[in-house]
């Protein structure tokens, strides 16, 4: 038995990996829930995870309906929804805005809303400069709130004491 | 239940120490809450938080969530977190009276 007195946390580093709705949401979820309990919190966006944070993209994410044997119609608890039904054009549109419309009814934010809120609220900001030069982007292509583009090396820096997440 | 001397009156707290009955906050117990927080002086900016916060539970149950309160306060998430530093939604409903908001946002 350890007597060890148990810390809480104090410092968390996020990796957003994915770019569909329901792969970015959990990550702004638990950053801007950190900075609410007093957690410092970085936020490092890498693959599609950048579209969250690319001006051209950041409002026009789904929740992507292929591939999601969990999808179900027309709520959470209904029947699932065959997965090639999935593929039907309109499919993942539907599914996005039903799951805004959810989200909007427990003051979640969109993309770009929260994006904002989160950084005003101390959360640093920062793309992965491997897919930023493998997909040809620059700092411009970004929203204002990216701190800046920086590699694995430097989160790793940045994470420095932080319990770090992948999403 | 555990009670505590708050600006001179007995007063009983719920397990996260906040305020178990919202009748027993006045400005005085605000002041000494905010103290225990960490915050020396609460100035206007604090109180149209904490006023602002009373009146949502008062009216819905439970303390806003930050994007409402940064939206309707007329404080915005900048200008929170710097006036309740390390963790505002859960310091604000204490200095206010207020149990620990339900809430994710």
């Amino acid at each position: 038995m350890t007597t060890e007195k148990i810390e809480p946390i104090k410092k968390v580093s996020i990796v957003v990996s994915r770019g569909s709705l329901e792969g970015v949401y959990p990550g702004l979820i638990m950053a801007n829930g950190a900075r609410m309990e007093g957690i410092e919190a970085t936020l490092f966006f890498t693959f599609f995870g950048l579209h969250a944070v690319i001006e051209e993209k950041m409002d026009k994410l789904k929740v992507a309906t292929v591939g999601n044997p969990a999808m179900c119609v027309p709520t959470a608890m209904g029947p699932g929804l065959p997965t090639w039904m999935g593929a039907i054009p309109g499919m993942s549109w539907f599914a996005t805005s039903m799951m805004k419309k959810e989200m909007e009814k427990l003051d979640i934010p969109p993309v770009r809303e929260f994006i904002e809120m989160i950084h005003d609220a101390g959360c640093e900001i920062y793309a992965c400069k491997a897919t930023v030069d493998m997909f040809h982007l620059t700092k411009k292509d970004f929203c204002p709130q990216v701190d800046a583009v920086i590699s694995v090396g430097e989160f790793y820096e940045k994470s420095a004491g932080a319990q770090i997440i992948f999403t | 239940m555990a009670t505590k001397e708050i600006a001179g009156k007995t007063i009983e707290l719920d397990a996260d120490g906040n305020l178990a009955k919202l009748t027993d906050w006045n400005e005085a117990v605000a002041k000494e809450l905010s103290k225990e927080e960490g915050i020396e002086q609460l100035t206007d900016r604090h109180w149209a938080v904490i006023n602002y916060m009373r009146k949502e539970f008062t009216e819905k149950g439970d303390a806003p969530s930050i994007r409402k309160l940064t939206k309707e306060s007329g404080v915005d998430t900048k200008e929170l977190y710097q006036l309740f530093p390390k963790g505002p939604a859960k310091k604000a409903a204490r200095i206010a009276g207020l149990p620990k908001p339900k809430g994710c946002i």
